[in-house]
Formats: structure tokens, sequence, C-alpha cells
């Protein structure tokens, strides 16, 4: 073992690092609240940081273990993900008991998404899998006297149990089919026989489950309302983040023998969930049932964009990611604030919200806009990207039903504009109070909206990684 | 001339309009703002003609090219031809307008100058661009300023107004999304560059098809029939202001894009369509004109007339002849002055009577002199009159029309033509009912204009003058944009 392993590596090292720090302040004296929270905020802030240094690509042990500069790059977005809710949701944990184990469990489903971003066969992918989705589901329990905390968390356990079980499955059946798991030599064997089709159907809807693709999507809306919201941004930003960057990887590079057949899979799965998220989302009254139902809608959109199979589908559905971390989190902030300091979660509760909390609601506002996909925000250049990949093969049909559901979620996202800037309220939402941290954070999210697009290097660095 | 600059400068009014402390300082640095970008405009409009006159026959001058986005063939590519420069013209006129008959706005004064000048800045980007993507962009920056003012200071069932059009005018830019990927995947080098692609010979398969997105894209922005819908909701509910950038400056991108990108990319589908733009023209001007004789709002009667007006903009487009684009571009800065004149003038009437129901007024002329003389003028320029500017456009449209041969076109124009004594009726008696006839005592305290709308009103009505007592000026700078496209067509 020489220094390659530190290097390549370091950036699970450094998450590895923080836990178990974590872990021996909470088992040593203990710290409070108001100290340990910015510390971990610096650790993290610094973790983000450390990933853009000494990177370096190559793989570990045989192939379990490979990394790339796109790899990194996608960790780094994850991070700053983490980062971002550690900063966003201050009020909240600052007044948890139970501070350290909320990070060491959150940074372990992290260490697991970075795993599985590098994982180089199946069953190192299945293990990794595992780590990024078990302490998720005790995270969802988080609210500790809250029923629906706890019956988030049995739904997200038994419905991320079943879809470990469809994955070993499917894992059995590619391994029974070709003889090998390695990512690199499966290509090679596939010859779109029946039985790999049917193995590679289980994987898909392992994958779907975990993206909350229409039809597995019957989970997401009750996990995200029953959960605290610090996790449910965590589970719809940074874990639907890592999963779409190995899904992608995986039909890309793995399943690529197989393209026809996946093609058509992803187009009619892509309509629907569109058309779905959005019917559902139209009908909404709780902001974060309306939000888990737009981000089902936004998936279908990542649909659009992985189906092009090309290099500009792959950055195109990278940079969406990014920006979707910062709009989505921006928009499940204000309503973390919103909801921890009045109980309100009713769109109907933000009538008249400007008159009370102009910065809040310009916030939200924006937010909303990018997740729209309105100009000048950077959820334009993200949709508008994925679309246009997406119509590289021609099918005017689905990019008309694409293009025509931005008009529908455009409708339920200016529901909630109305209701902030022009329904009246005799009792609206009192003034808000906001941490300084929080409104960094939140000012960070409101420069990223407006900028990541306008800037064209951004994208222009991440297409040169892919 | 730095073309960057019309899209800089209300970008850094909008962002001074943030910083200001109170509503004095806003107004003025609004207005500030608004002065720039007509010196902007007119300064423009001198240095184009210096070139032309000089003999530089390039099609689009001023060009700039930036890198945005290279990896998909985007570049923020800038330029303008006679078209372009007359719309800017038109756009810094009803934005001077706007702010000034703005004057009196109390409620979020900051926000509501925000919006405005932010509308502004997407019809500049609009005109100067010459890249689909970046057009696509200024495009759709501007709904959701239309959205939030029309929904926060607008009148009556201004929440389900404001929504319409949202939806509408994302309906429409959807459409032109599909259009114009189409017309990118279609040929060889991916590229979004206009002035390449007009060089290039689009497969007549993908013409077939995307000219229709394209054209009904564009044509939901500018009162396509039968998509016209959003056009008595949106501008009867919007604050006046609002109205006038609707009218005046927004509803015009949608002709622009028709020209610019529907009909110079795809020349042939362009022939191919013109007879069925033609129809729903024609139809769009006879339903306008009768609708209109039903209002009794002023507003909708404003709201109406100008579906009946666009018609005429898409009429020329049809047509396909030089004449008749040059009318349809004369009459998209005709209607652009004289619809946003008539809702200022709406606006200061409603200010002091709070009422626009036409029946419900009477004798102004007595309280008001100076508002009800412009009403009348901008009245009678609706109708045609000549010497105003409505006339030199509508019989530019019509010569054009003529000039095609065959009883179809023929029928076309003459169908049109008869809106015209439409026109009459309802504008007579519109204007006859407001200003004459006996005063009701409760107006007859009411004030005249005051500075601020003076100005607004003396501004229009001098562009309004100038095209009608010396429309050459206009049609030397749009003839050789109409031009290059005509050839477009015959396949020179």
């Amino acid at each position: 073992m020489d220094t390659d392993f530190f290097i390549l590596m370091k950036q699970e090292l450094l998450v590895t690092f923080i836990i178990f720090l974590l872990l021996f302040i909470k088992i040593g004296r203990g710290l409070k609240n108001e100290t340990l929270l910015p510390l971990i905020q610096l650790l993290l802030l610094l973790n983000f940081i450390a990933g853009f240094f000494f990177n370096k690509e190559g793989s570990l042990f045989g192939t379990t273990y490979t990394t790339t500069a796109l790899m990194a790059f996608q960790k780094n977005i994850l991070s700053l993900g983490t980062y971002l809710i550690s900063l966003l949701c201050a009020g909240w944990l600052r007044k948890s008991a139970h501070l350290p184990e909320f990070f060491m469990l959150m940074l372990s489903a992290l260490l697991g998404m970075f795993f599985m971003i590098s994982s180089g066969n199946l069953l190192m992918f299945f293990l990794s899998l595992e780590l990024s989705t078990i302490p998720i589901a005790a995270l969802a329990n988080f609210d500790l006297d809250k029923k629906r905390s706890s019956e988030a968390a049995m739904k997200m356990i038994l419905s991320s149990a079943f879809s470990s079980g469809i994955l070993l499955f499917g894992i059995s059946l590619v391994y029974g089919a070709t003889g090998t798991i390695s990512f690199a030599e499966l290509p090679a064997v596939l010859n779109g026989t029946h039985l790999q089709v049917m193995a590679f159907i289980f994987l898909f809807a392992a994958f779907a489950f975990k993206l909350s693709i229409v039809p597995f999507h019957l989970y997401t809306a009750d996990v995200y309302e029953g959960s605290p919201i610090a996790v449910t941004s965590f589970l719809s930003v940074v874990s639907k983040g890592a999963i779409a960057f190995v899904f992608i990887a995986a039909l890309y590079k793995v399943f690529q023998p197989m393209h026809a057949i996946w093609y058509n899979m992803i187009v009619l799965l892509s309509v629907v969930t569109m058309i779905t998220g959005n019917l559902f989302a139209l009908r909404q009254q709780n902001i974060k049932r309306f939000l888990a139902f737009s981000s089902i809608a936004q998936v279908g959109f990542i649909l659009v964009g992985i189906s092009s199979n090309s290099i500009q589908g792959q950055s195109a559905v990278v940079f969406f990611i990014l920006v979707y971390v910062f709009s989505n989190l921006a928009a499940f902030a204000v309503a973390e604030l919103i909801s921890s300091q009045t109980g309100k979660e009713s769109i109907n509760d933000y009538k008249g919200l400007y008159k009370t909390n102009p910065f809040l609601s310009w916030i939200l506002a924006l937010a909303l806009f990018s997740l729209a996909g309105i100009p000048p925000t950077a959820g334009f250049f993200g949709k508008l990207f994925l679309i246009t990949a997406g119509a590289s093969k021609a099918a005017y049909w689905f990019i008309i039903v694409a293009a025509l559901n931005m008009m529908v979620s455009l409708y339920y996202y200016l529901k909630v504009v109305r209701a902030m800037f022009m329904d009246k309220n005799e009792n609206p939402v009192e003034k808000i109070k906001i941490d300084t941290t929080v409104k960094l954070a939140l000012i960070i999210c409101g420069a990223g909206i407006v900028l990541l697009g306008l800037l064209s290097w951004v994208y222009d660095y991440i297409s040169k990684l892919v | 001339m730095n073309l960057l600059l019309l899209i800089l400068i209300p970008l850094a009014t909008a962002l001074a309009v943030l910083l200001c402390r109170n509503r004095q300082q806003v107004r003025w640095v609004s207005f500030a703002g608004a002065a720039v970008q007509l010196g902007l405009g007119l300064a423009l409009l001198f240095l184009f003609r210096k070139e032309t006159l000089a003999g530089n026959t390039a099609q689009m001058l001023f060009q700039q090219t930036y890198n945005w986005f290279p990896s998909w063939g985007i570049s923020f590519h800038l330029g303008v031809d006679g078209i372009a420069v007359a719309m800017i013209l038109l756009t810094a006129f009803v934005v001077i307008a706007g702010v000034l008959v703005s004057w009196k706005v109390e409620k979020m004064t900051k926000e509501f100058y925000f919006l405005l000048i932010l509308l502004s800045l997407g019809a500049y980007g609009f005109f100067i661009s010459l890249d689909l993507f970046i057009l696509f962009f200024f495009l759709e920056i501007a709904v959701i300023p239309k959205y939030l003012l029309i929904g926060i200071w607008g009148s009556g069932k201004k929440e389900y107004a404001a929504n319409k059009l949202a939806l509408m005018l994302m309906g429409g830019s959807a459409l032109v999304l599909v259009g114009m990927l189409g017309v990118y995947f279609s040929i060889q080098d991916r590229t979004f560059d206009l002035l390449r692609l007009s060089e290039m010979k689009i497969p007549a398969v993908t013409q077939m098809i995307c000219f229709p997105l394209l054209f009904v894209g564009f044509g939901v922005f500018t009162a396509l029939f039968p998509f016209h819908t959003w056009v008595p909701d949106g501008h009867s509910s919007a604050p006046t202001a609002g109205s006038m950038f609707l009218a005046g400056i927004s509803m015009k991108l949608g002709g622009f894009g028709c020209l610019r990108v529907a009909t110079l990319l795809m020349p042939d589908a362009a022939k191919e369509y013109a007879p069925y733009i033609i129809v729903l023209a024609s139809i769009a001007i006879l339903y306008g004109a009768f609708a209109t004789m039903m209002q009794k709002d002023l507003k909708y009667i404003n709201a109406y007339s100008s579906i009946s007006h666009c018609g005429f903009v898409l009429l020329g487009i049809g047509m396909l002849t030089k004449v008749a684009i040059t009318g349809a571009v004369m009459q998209m800065v005709s209607h652009g002055l004289m619809t946003a004149l008539f809702f200022a003038v709406i606006g200061m009437i409603y200010e002091r009577t709070h009422t626009r129901q036409v029946n419900e007024m009477g004798g102004l002329m007595k309280a008001m002199p100076f508002i009800t003389t412009v009403l009348f003028i901008v009245g009678l320029c609706s109708l045609g009159l000549p010497g105003l500017s409505g006339f030199v456009a509508e019989m530019t449209v019509f010569m054009g029309s003529w000039q095609n041969p065959g009883m179809f076109y023929r029928i076309a124009t003459i169908v049109a033509c008869m809106s015209i004594v439409v026109t009459a009726v309802y504008i007579l008696r519109a204007v006859g009912q407001t200003a004459m006839g006996p005063i009701k005592d409760e107006f007859k305290n009411l004030t005249d204009a005051t500075w601020n709308e003076k100005l607004a009103a003396g501004i229009l009505l001098a562009g309004i003058l100038a095209i009608g007592l010396a429309p050459f000026w206009l049609n030397d700078l749009i003839a050789p944009g109409a031009e290059v496209i005509t050839n477009k067509l015959t396949g020179k």
C-alpha cells in the first residue's frame, strides 16, 4: 500500500474521519450544541473545499474502487449539498438533543454515496447503496415525539428493503447470465438474451425505486412529509443526486450494449413520471408534499436528459443536479424556517407572506422559478439543456410532452408565488427570525440560482470533465 | 455602437432601483434610466442611418459575439438590422412613457419599477439577439414580470388574468422551444446562430413540422386567432404601465419572432402555410373589430381592437411581399405607440373618474381638455386617419397585399379593409361618449393632466406624428430588412 490509497480515497477518508471525530466527542465529554454545530459546519466546509485539491484518477483493490475527475466532482456536489443543509437547518439542529448522532448518520449515508459513485462492481455497489439508505431511515425517525416521523421511517425502511431485495435478485441473475459482476467486464458479455434483459429490468426497478420514478414513487410523499425537513432535503437532493449519477454511469458505461432496450423504457417512464408528478403536485396543499411531488416531476426531466445517451446528456444531468441542489435546498429551507417557528405547513398559510417576510418570499420565489425553469435562473439552463439533449433523437412528441409539462409545472409553482405576493390574508405568518448563518446560506443559494446559469464556465467545466 | 449597452443600461437601472431608499429616488432613477435608453435608441437610429447611407449593406450591423456555452453551439451573438432598430426605438418610447405615467404608484413602488425595467430588458435583448438560444432566453425573461405586474398591481379579475397570461405565453414558448430544437438538430453543424442557420438549407420535412410550431408559438404572443384569449383579460387587468408594455412591446415580440425566426429560416414552409396565416389573420382582424363593438369598458375596447390591429401584422407577414412585410413592421411600430398612448390616456381618465365604463362618462372635454384631445388624436390614429401613423402602416399592408395576384389574396385584403369601417364606428362612439355631451356634476372639478402625464403623452404623440407625417424614414429603415426575407423566399 502506498500513498495512492490516501490520495484516491481522500474524500471517503475525510468523511470517515469526521464521523469518528463526532463519535469521540459524543462518548467523551461531549460539547454543547452552540460550539459543536459551528465545528461541524466548519468541518463540512473543509471537506467540500478539500474535494477540489489533489485529485487523481485511478482504481484500488483490483477494480472494486475507481475514481475519476468527474466522480470527484459529483462527490463534491454531494458534499456541498450536505454543507448547505447543515447551514440552512441550523435553527432546528441547534435545538436537537442528539446533534452528533444526526451528523454521524447523515455522514455515514454520504460515505455510502461516495463509495457507490466509485464502485467498480455490483457487489460494492450493493453494499454502498445499503450504507447510504439505512442511516437515512434512522434519520427519518429523528422527530422522536412525532408519530408521523416514525411512520415515515417505517415506510422508508420497508420500501428500501423491498427494493434491495429486487436489486439483489437482479444482481444474482446478472451473475448467472454473464458470469461476472465487474462493471469493466460486463459490457463485453452483454448481448441482450432474455435472461439478461430480465436481470436488467430488476436492476432498473431498484434504481427506479431510489429515484422515485413512477410507478415506484408511492412511498415518496409520505416519507417527505413525515421526516424532519433537514432529512427531507437531504433525501430529495443529495440522495437522489447520488443515485442519478450512478444510474447514468451504469446505463452509459455498463449497459451501453443494451441501449436500444433501455431507451424505450426511459422514454416511457419519463413521460409517465413527469405527468404523474405534475398532476399530483397540482392538488397538494402541504408544502412538503407539494415539493415531494414536484421533485418526482423533476426526476422525469432528468430522464429526458438521460434518454439522449450522449456525453452532452450526461453533462446536462450533472449540471441540472448541481442547480437542483441550490434551488431545492432553498425552497426546503424556507419551508423549514416557517414550519419550525410557526408550525404552519399549508400553502394557504403562505398567503400574504411578502408583507411580513419579503426576504424569504423572494428566496422562495427564486427557488420556485428555478425549479420551474424560468430565466434568468439557472433552472432554465438546466432544464433547457436536458430537453435539448433529449431532442437529439428527434422524437418530436416526446419533446412536446416535456415542454408542455414545463407549462403545467409553472402553474403550480405560480400558485405558491401567488399566495405569497398577491393573496390577502388577515393574519399572515409573523416576522420570522433568521440567524446569520441561515441568512448567509440562503443568500448563497440565491446567488447560486441566479449565477450558475449566467456564468457559462460552470457548465463548460462540467462538460470538460465528462 | 456597442449593443451590449442596451442590456446593461436597463440592468444597471434595475439594480440601482433596488438600492433606492424612498419612492422619490426610485422614480427619478427609473426615469433617468429610461431617458438614457431613449437616448441610446435615438443614437442607434442615427448611427444606423449613417452606416447605411455610407453604403454598408451588411445584413446585420454592429455585430458582436461572445462565447456562451460553446459546447452546445450557443454564442452571445448580437446585431441589428433596420427592423430591429425600429423595434428598439419603439421599446424606448414606450418605456419612458410607461415610467412617467406610473409616477403615482404608491403600492410597493420599488418592486413595481424593478419589474417594469426587467420587462424592458427582456424586450431589448430579444430584439438584438442573433442567436436562437439567447432569443428564447430573453423571450421567457419577460413572462414572470408580466405575471407579477398584473397579479399584484392589477385590478378586476387580476389573479385569473395573470395566470392565464403566464400559462398561455409559456405554452407559446414551449412550442417555440420545440420548433427551435427541431431546426437545431436538422442540420449537420450544431449551431443556434441565426445568420449561419439562415445560410443553410433546412430540410423540407423539418420545415413543414417546425414552421407551424414556431409560427404558432410566436403567434400566441401577438394574439394569433384562436390563441388571442389572454389579450383582453391580460390587458384590462394590468396596471396602466403594464398594459402599455404588454400591448406596446410584448405583443411585438411575437410578430418580430414570426418574421426573424420562422419566415427567415424556413421560407419554403412559409410559402406553403401562407394561406392559413392569411385566413387566421383575416378572422382576427374582423372578429377583433366586431368584438370591440360590444365592449363598454375603455380598456376592453382597446384590448380587443389590439387583436384586430395585430391581425394586420400577421396579414402583412402572410402576404410575403416586400411591401406587405414592411407594412407589417410599420404596423407593429405604429400600433405599439398608439396603443401605449391609448392605455396611458385610459389610465389617466380612470385615475380621475374611477370608472372605465363609457356610458358612465360624458363631457370630459370640459374638465380635462388636454387628456381628451389626446384621446381624440389616438382614436383617429386607430381608425386610420391620414397624417397619423395608423394610416401609413395599414395602407402599406394593403398595398403590399394587393401586389399578390389571385382571388384569394384580393378577398382577404377586402375583408381586412372592411374592418376599418367597423373600427371607425366603435372608436368614434367610444371617444364621443367619453368626451362630448353634458358633463356630470361629479366630474366637473376634475383636474387636467399633470406634467409627467403631459410629457408621456407628448413623447408618444411625437412618435405617432413622426411616422404619420414623414413615413419615408421608417420605410427606408425597414425595407432592406424586409427585402432580405423576400429574397430568401424567391430563392435569390
